[in-house]
């Protein structure tokens, strides 16, 4: 056990030893973007954002040419200034609302959005609709039934056999 | 009875919607375009950098816009048929070469022959961005005010020349 | 030869197919015994002549034989032995004769664990699983016949790089498997249609079909959500895509068909309901079949689409649907209502579970569906993507998994709603707090992260609840019980992981130089440059990522960057580091100008969570199965008859 420990320093020692003069020469990386806090905007709105020229890829997963160019456009308008929308505006001028993944609200698109809550609260409704005339018609069905029975305990040994 | 046949109904309505679906492309982006101006631009020609042109300067006159590029095999695909078209003289054909080196797309032009009035050219992109265009070959009609009346993504075919681009732009001349 | 055999061997099992979905369902009709009697042996010959045919495919890609026209385009004379097995299964044609076989594999299964059911029941049940797999064998020699030759070609074009990988080998098997096991549900839905014996019988047999079937369709998406998180280069798990979709929804309303029928079998209730279900899940199996391979929707991993095709199987789909749909509208109305509960029982929280799941599969559906809607009525493109998916789902999948905290521990035909406030306000009070502060230990507090750490720890305080009590009776082992809750606990634990990878993932896309260093969540990585590497079938770049942690030698990972010979298309091989409480994530990008490379670096807190629990769901499926009461069921009847 102390030996393995031993070991481990001793390795541990060696990979530092090893690691020091490269990391003295070389240093940190550096982010591939100058400005990584741009760079976090753009990727933020590029996921939302639906590359063309593939299948079906969001802008900033795709490595094609043409959504490389396009992350470059965003990263410069966002550099000068505008909003998100406004680049968003820019974008759908141009390729229409095909590239929004996030299909914008108006009344082409209401049944999309609202059309699952509306079902929920429809199925909902239905349920509790159909629960209480369900708890209704199984009173009366059992009563029936129970009213059955004594017709059936009255009539005795006759009743079974027809 | 009745409730029970709620499913075969919606069932029977997604058939239907599943069967046009067939005959649709979902690759096809209708263009934003249509109906407005062609994006202005000023670029260099191809047979001589230091000339430019605008859509401006075409203004009166019918004209199809083709974005091409050396490197796109489809463009060679309908490259007899825009060389057909420009023979037959019915609409001029302005070429723009996207994205590529200018001396490998006259080399092209030069092997396989010159369509295109005068060819501008887009080194970076930017002016194809403007266009929308996310696929080479693309080719859009413009009328004599300047607007944008049509746009076929990829490469031309008879059919769509003889049915949609032609006689849209012979209506669009008179 | 070998080619023309296996085409051979699929047309006999088509005409067998026929004998195996008519004769059957005709006797059983007539009560005629010797024609129900065919049905056990025709489906024994159909599967038998279906794996003939499968290992004939197989054969021709294992010898590299380029006169087929399927093994041309999807092999090559240097790609590895064992993705020329898998690359049977990795086109159409061969898919879909994989997908017969898992059918015909299914349908023995039925012919074998059936002695207990009556003979006209399994008659049917064999019958309609023969005219399925008659409709599928038709599809594929009429438009895609995987043994079509050619003259012979000098090599072939390749298998698609993503699909050369491990995960090709297990995960198309396992999620048809999925796919089709509901079509054993499906077979005794309409079985118990077509009888007019819509009891509580048919709900337990079909039972342990259903939950296995699930179960395999759980494995099956968790292993394509797994495959695309290390194969797709920048380590997302779910993107919503069409196919993952067409996955999706049968498992949501699978899972709902395994919580109605629990209703349907022990008290009789929401018999027409549970017989919906089991014909939606299959059709929504079916519904996937032609999304992914019509090319109405484009999709990142679809197959090459053929308009024929799409009209067959569309056509096949509305033959089998459509004539399920109506004669379940012809037999439904005439079910029984089944036991008397109240509005507060058991029965009520597994129909609000029921809503609640079917609502999110209306949702999934309809957002796959819409664009395709719009653009058939002339109105426009436009896209459908995770934020609509993300937005729509998680509200409706919250109250879900709430309810799945509370449901097990409710009483059939009544709750008390006081014992049961009772029973549970120290659990949802500690839960409540905890899920609160816990947050706090992490780099920042969000809303997210506490809901989603409330829904787990809620489920775990009631499972916990749950299992004491059950320990506190005399009541013994019993294999359903336990499964639900490990299934339970299985959604927590994705819960989980889902929660903390996609609020605390860290993202670094660096320029990184031989020697150069970047410490990412106290790891820090140093890139060892770049050596050339080469495969069988590929060329590529392997990187040296030397990790490490407070100064310590960690690990050292090789993300790769491949171009394949025959597309020459480049694909990124991304390295992980897994771990239990994060994973490491790395690929390489682009070299740079200057001899630097780009690195993608990605720490990934609890993401293995995700498919943890996935398993977890899957392996109480498989649990619960083994429950004595199944078997129990069986020796009875068996004895009986």
């Amino acid at each position: 056990m102390r030996l393995n420990m031993k070991l481990a320093q001793r390795a541990g020692i060696i990979a530092f030893a090893l690691w020091l003069p490269l990391s003295a020469i070389a240093g940190e990386a550096v982010p591939i973007a100058e400005d990584p806090v741009l760079e976090q905007r753009m990727i933020a709105l590029s996921e939302d954002l639906r590359c063309l020229v593939c299948q079906n890829e969001s802008l900033a997963g795709s490595r094609s040419e043409l959504a490389q160019d396009l992350r470059q456009e965003i990263r410069d308008q966002l550099r000068t200034g505008k909003s998100n929308d406004q680049v968003i505006e820019y974008l759908t001028d141009r390729y229409g609302d095909f590239v929004l993944y996030k299909p914008p609200l108006k009344p082409l698109t209401w049944l999309l959005w609202f059309g699952p809550f509306v079902l929920l609260v429809g199925a909902g409704g239905g349920f509790f609709l159909y629960l209480k005339r369900r708890g209704e018609r199984i009173a009366g069905e059992s009563l029936s039934e129970e009213e059955k029975k004594r017709v059936e305990a009255l009539l005795g040994n006759n009743g079974n056999k027809s | 009875m009745k409730r029970f046949l709620i499913p075969l109904g919606i069932f029977i309505v997604l058939v239907i919607f599943l069967g046009i679906g067939l005959k649709l492309n979902p690759r096809e982006v209708p263009s934003p375009l249509i109906g407005k101006p062609a994006p202005d631009f000023k670029l260099a020609l191809l047979s001589d950098p230091s000339r430019q042109m605008s859509p401006a300067d075409l203004r009166g006159k019918v004209w199809l816009f083709n974005v091409w590029a050396s490197w796109c095999g489809s463009c060679r695909q309908e490259h007899d048929l825009l060389l057909g078209l420009a023979r037959q003289g019915i609409v001029p054909i302005y070429g723009m070469d996207y994205k590529d080196q200018p001396g490998d797309a006259r080399a092209v032009l030069t092997r396989f022959g010159n369509p295109y009035v005068e060819t501008v050219i887009d080194p970076d992109g930017r002016t194809g961005m403007n266009y929308g265009v996310y696929g080479v070959p693309e080719t859009y009609l413009i009328d004599k005010t300047g607007i944008i009346r049509y746009k076929h993504t990829g490469p031309l075919t008879q059919e769509i020349l003889d049915k949609k681009i032609l006689p849209l732009a012979k209506e669009l001349q008179q | 030869m070998i080619p023309e055999l296996g085409h051979f061997a699929l047309i006999l099992a088509l005409l067998i197919a026929l004998v195996q979905g008519v004769l059957p369902l005709v006797g059983a009709a007539r009560n005629n015994q010797a024609w129900m009697a065919v049905a056990r042996p025709a489906a024994r010959a159909q599967f038998l002549l279906v794996a003939i045919a499968f290992c004939a495919l197989a054969y021709s890609f294992l010898t590299h034989d380029f006169s087929v026209v399927n093994v041309t385009r999807n092999s090559h004379s240097r790609l590895p032995e064992i993705y020329r097995f898998t690359a049977t299964w990795g086109s159409h044609e061969g898919s879909m004769l994989l997908w017969t076989l898992i059918l015909g594999l299914w349908t023995v299964a039925v012919t074998l664990f059936s002695r207990h059911l009556p003979d006209d029941m399994v008659a049917r049940v064999i019958g309609v699983m023969g005219l399925v797999s008659f409709g599928f064998l038709l599809f594929m020699l009429a438009t895609s016949n995987p043994f079509l030759r050619m003259p012979m070609a000098m090599d072939g074009s390749d298998l698609n790089p993503l699909l050369q990988d491990p995960g090709m080998v297990v995960h198309p098997p396992i999620l048809y498997m999925g796919y089709v096991g509901f079509s054993v549900a499906f077979a005794f839905a309409i079985a118990a249609l077509l009888s007019g014996k819509l009891d509580a019988s048919w709900a337990r047999w079909s039972r342990p079909w259903t939950t296995s079937a699930w179960a395999f369709l759980t494995i099956g998406i968790m292993m394509g959500s797994w495959w695309a998180y290390y194969e797709l280069g920048w380590g997302g798990w779910w993107f919503w895509d069409p196919v993952e979709n067409a996955s999706l929804m049968p498992w949501l309303v699978g899972t709902a068909l395994i919580h109605s029928l629990a209703v349907t079998e022990k008290r009789g209730s929401f018999k027409a309901w549970t017989v919906f279900l089991a014909i939606g899940a299959f059709s929504l199996s079916l519904l996937g079949t032609f999304l992914v391979r019509s090319g109405v929707l484009s999709s990142v991993h679809s197959f090459a689409t053929d308009p024929t095709r799409g009209l067959f199987i569309l056509m096949f789909l509305a033959a089998v649907i459509g004539s399920s749909l109506l004669l379940f509208a012809m037999r439904a109305s005439k079910v029984g209502l089944g036991g008397r509960f109240a509005l507060v029982s058991r029965e009520s929280f597994l129909m609000v579970n029921n809503i609640l799941l079917l609502t999110a599969t209306a949702s999934v559906l309809l957002g796959t569906l819409y664009p395709l809607f719009l653009d058939a009525l002339g109105l426009g493109k436009i896209s459908v993507g995770p934020p609509y998916f993300n937005s729509v789902f998680i509200p409706l999948v919250t109250p879900l998994i709430f309810l799945a905290g509370v449901g097990p521990l409710t009483r059939w035909k009544q709750v008390n709603v006081p014992e049961l406030a009772h029973r549970l306000k120290w659990g949802f009070g500690a839960s409540v707090v905890v899920a609160l502060l816990l947050p706090f230990t992490q780099e920042k507090w969000l809303p997210m992260v506490s809901l989603g750490i409330l829904l787990a720890l809620w489920i775990a305080v009631t499972v916990a609840i749950s299992v004491r009590a059950r320990l506190r009776t005399t009541a013994g082992w019993s294999a359903n019980f336990y499964g639900m809750h490990l299934a339970h606990l299985g959604v927590a634990v994705t819960v989980i992981g889902v929660t903390m990878v996609s609020s605390y993932q860290t993202e670094r896309n660096m320029r990184m130089a031989v020697g150069e260093t970047v410490t990412v969540q106290g790891y820090t990585f140093r890139f060892d440059g770049v050596v050339d590497v080469t495969g069988p079938n590929y060329t590529g770049s392997r990187g040296t990522l030397e990790v490490s942690q407070n100064g310590k030698p960690f690990t050292t990972l090789h993300p790769e960057k491949r171009i394949y010979v025959a597309s020459g298309m480049p694909f990124t091989e991304s390295a992980i580091d897994y771990g239990f409480t994060r994973d490491l994530y790395t690929a390489l990008g682009e070299r740079l100008d200057d001899g630097a490379w780009s690195v993608r670096l990605f720490h990934k807190p609890f993401v293995v969570w995700i498919w943890i629990g996935s398993v977890l769901m899957a392996l109480g499926g498989f649990m619960a199965i083994t429950d004595r009461r199944y078997r129990a069921a069986r020796k009875l009847k068996g004895g009986e008859a």
